[in-house]
């Protein structure tokens, strides 16, 4: 093991390069706004249900009202949005972190 | 008496599995990262698994099902807060948590700051959670033997909580994490079977027709099409403006609270790497979905079949829907045999669900106790591994006590009211300084502190001001009135407050560690430097 000093400025030396900057932009710029759009999602839904009852008891078909389809829609989201961020994560994220991850290990255990 | 034998047996079988298997992963567990991460040897599935088993507690499988019974539509709101939740663990703190820490949720925090001041706060607020979590398993599981086992008298009740607490203190003691992993593996093996068998049964009354089903729950529940809209748990009419913030601030408890409970956080530690970590939240949403739209079928099935009135006559909050369920449409389908054996199997579910629950929560707090406050706090590090399991033990030992004690004198606690005022703690002290550490620069120990205690002193100072405790009919001091704070729950108001604490806190505090920083975002990204799993 290397001193702390040297590991801490070797941490810095991969932040400031060119390769983590894409990872970092790469997981910033999907996770950040998919997290924004969840959650407006989300509490759409939920503020449609306190101030849209109206709305939300509207009858679809049989006694299946919009209150229960936004619901299931909230499910379905989910599951895609879990399935889309595996996608990206397997795609785009990890072959650069392993790539990383591989330098700096490497360089460290020689 | 016979419905009960049939229970108590099925549920004997479930504990010498559970205990058999604890005994056989004790073998195995040898160091620290054994006892508290089960040597970060689990595959992604079983590690999905066991969140949907840590997750799916009592309050969501009774509770959910008894208010979709009793009040409709607005149960519905619970499992879909529930379930988005996951995405915030998904997305910004599973994997980021799995490559920068260790074995608790302090590890993250620590990593950047001064470490005992902020393993202080942060093990203090894992242990509050902690314990009104599982205060509300015990008060459940109290509540419950009533009906599941016949046993009605409070020192049956009283013996019912003593061996609940020694069961969970021995998984926890014996088996450590991987012990308590199997336990919820098997749980949710089980309740997932029970509850899909009881849906099907369900949804075949019906001739698998979703709309005659809630047309029926619709009738029977007396308040006609109202029961399938939202709006009778949260009237706009009874309680004007404060009804409907109460309903935004719940949904912001719900969805923030997830990534803040520490015994969901230590379940990304059990697998070999941050790859495996996503891997199982995805597992865990796939599973906890599922369950939740079985559960949308057995409360309004539980309303259409066994009808609200009486649901309410044997649990005014509903705890008992799910069970009463399963008997009436055992006994619908195959007749009255049919239903003691349905009901005996889903009393079983249950309480091992509970037993599985308690388990895991027990070991998150002792394990913070043992980690963060004894080996860095008290002891500032030089405790061995073998000192500090030791007082891991000890400390589950403590807490399963003490749980047994209040859990017997709390008897008479709202469980609902306790499992939201944990997520509302856990998103308003724990889910800040997580972020704030994970993403912001500037963020330092003053930052971390503050966000952890302002979040968990303004959520617990605004529930104690709220109806929940005083001024209303159903209080905690019905007969008291301190009451000026009108929501029921406090996330609304201490969950921005524990965000503006932790900012406050950092920017009027000098210290800034770039170095630091670099640290932790490069390790967390990429994994370099992770703790690995252990070979056996």
């Amino acid at each position: 093991m290397t001193t702390r000093q040297n590991e801490s400025s070797a941490y810095e030396q991969v932040q400031a390069s060119s390769e983590f900057q894409e990872l970092r932009k790469r997981y910033r710029n999907w996770a950040f706004p998919v997290t924004v759009a969840f959650l407006a999602w989300y509490l759409l839904y939920v503020v449609l249900s306190g101030w849209a009852r109206d709305f939300m008891g509207t009858k679809l078909f049989g006694n299946i009202n919009v209150a229960l389809i936004f619901g299931l829609l909230q499910f379905v989201s989910t599951f895609l949005i879990a399935w889309l961020y595996s996608r990206h994560a397997a795609k785009r994220l990890d072959p650069l972190s392993d790539k990383i991850r591989g330098e700096m290990e490497g360089s460290s255990n020689g | 008496m016979g419905e009960h034998a049939l229970s108590i047996t099925l549920f004997l079988v479930f504990v010498a599995a559970t205990l058999g298997i604890t005994f056989w992963a004790s073998r195995n567990t040898k160091d620290a990262a054994d006892y508290y991460a089960g040597g970060r040897s689990f595959t992604g599935v079983q590690n999905g698994m066991a969140i949907g088993g840590d997750y799916m507690s009592a309050a969501s499988f009774l509770g959910i099902a008894g208010i979709i019974a009793l009040s409709g539509y607005d149960g519905f709101l619970y499992s879909i807060g529930f379930l988005v939740a996951w995405l915030v663990a998904l997305l910004l703190v599973a994997e980021l948590m799995r490559n920068s820490g260790k074995y608790t949720m302090a590890d993250v925090l620590a990593f950047r700051m001064s470490p005992r001041p902020v393993r202080t706060a942060a093990g203090v607020s894992t242990i509050v959670v902690s314990i009104f979590y599982l205060l509300a398993q015990m008060v459940g599981a109290g509540a419950l033997v009533g009906l599941l086992f016949g046993i009605t008298s409070s020192a049956g009740k009283a013996g019912t909580i003593v061996v609940v607490g020694l069961l969970m203190i021995v998984y926890v003691v014996v088996g450590g994490m991987k012990g308590t992993t199997w336990v919820q593996i098997v749980k949710a093996v089980l309740l997932m079977t029970g509850a899909a068998l009881v849906t099907l049964l369900v949804l075949g009354r019906f001739g698998f027709n979703l709309s005659t089903l809630l047309g029926t729950a619709a009738e029977q529940s007396g308040k006609g099409q109202a029961f399938l809209e939202p709006g009778l748990k949260y009237g706009v009419e009874a309680k004007g403006l404060a009804g409907k913030l109460d309903l935004i601030s719940l949904g912001l408890a719900l969805v923030l609270g997830t990534a803040g409970l520490p015994h969901i956080l230590i379940r990304f530690y059990t697998v070999p790497t941050a790859k495996d970590a996503r891997k199982s939240v995805i597992w865990g949403i796939g599973i906890i979905g599922t369950f939740y739209l079985l559960t949308l079928v057995l409360g309004f099935g539980a309303a259409a079949l066994v009808g609200s009135e009486e649901i309410a006559a044997q649990n005014a909050a509903g705890n008992t829907a799910a069970p009463q369920l399963a008997e009436r449409v055992g006994q619908l389908v195959f007749g009255d045999i049919g239903g003691t054996i349905l009901l005996a199997i889903i009393a079983a579910v249950a309480f091992a669900t509970i037993l599985a629950v308690v388990a895991g929560l027990t070991l998150a707090s002792s394990s913070s106790f043992a980690h963060d406050l004894y080996a860095h706090v008290f002891r500032r590090g030089t405790a061995t591994d073998k000192e500090e399991i030791r007082v891991a033990r000890i400390a589950a030992f403590a807490i399963g006590a003490v749980s047994i004690v209040l859990g017997i004198f709390a008897q008479n606690l709202n469980v609902a009211f306790l499992v939201a005022l944990a997520f509302a703690v856990a998103a308003s002290g724990n889910l800040p300084a997580i972020l704030y550490s994970l993403f912001w620069k500037r963020f330092n120990t003053a930052g971390a502190v503050s966000a952890i205690y302002g979040g968990l002193t303004s959520a617990v100072f605004l529930v104690i001001f709220s109806p929940v405790v005083s001024g209303a009919k159903t209080s905690l001091f019905p007969d008291a009135d301190f009451q000026w704070f009108p929501l029921e729950n406090p996330g609304l108001l201490s969950i921005p407050l524990g965000f503006l604490a932790g900012y406050i806190g950092t920017v009027t505090s000098k210290e800034y560690r770039a170095d630091k920083y670099a640290e932790i975002e490069v390790r967390s990204l990429t994994g370099a430097g992770a703790e690995k799993a252990t070979p056996h």
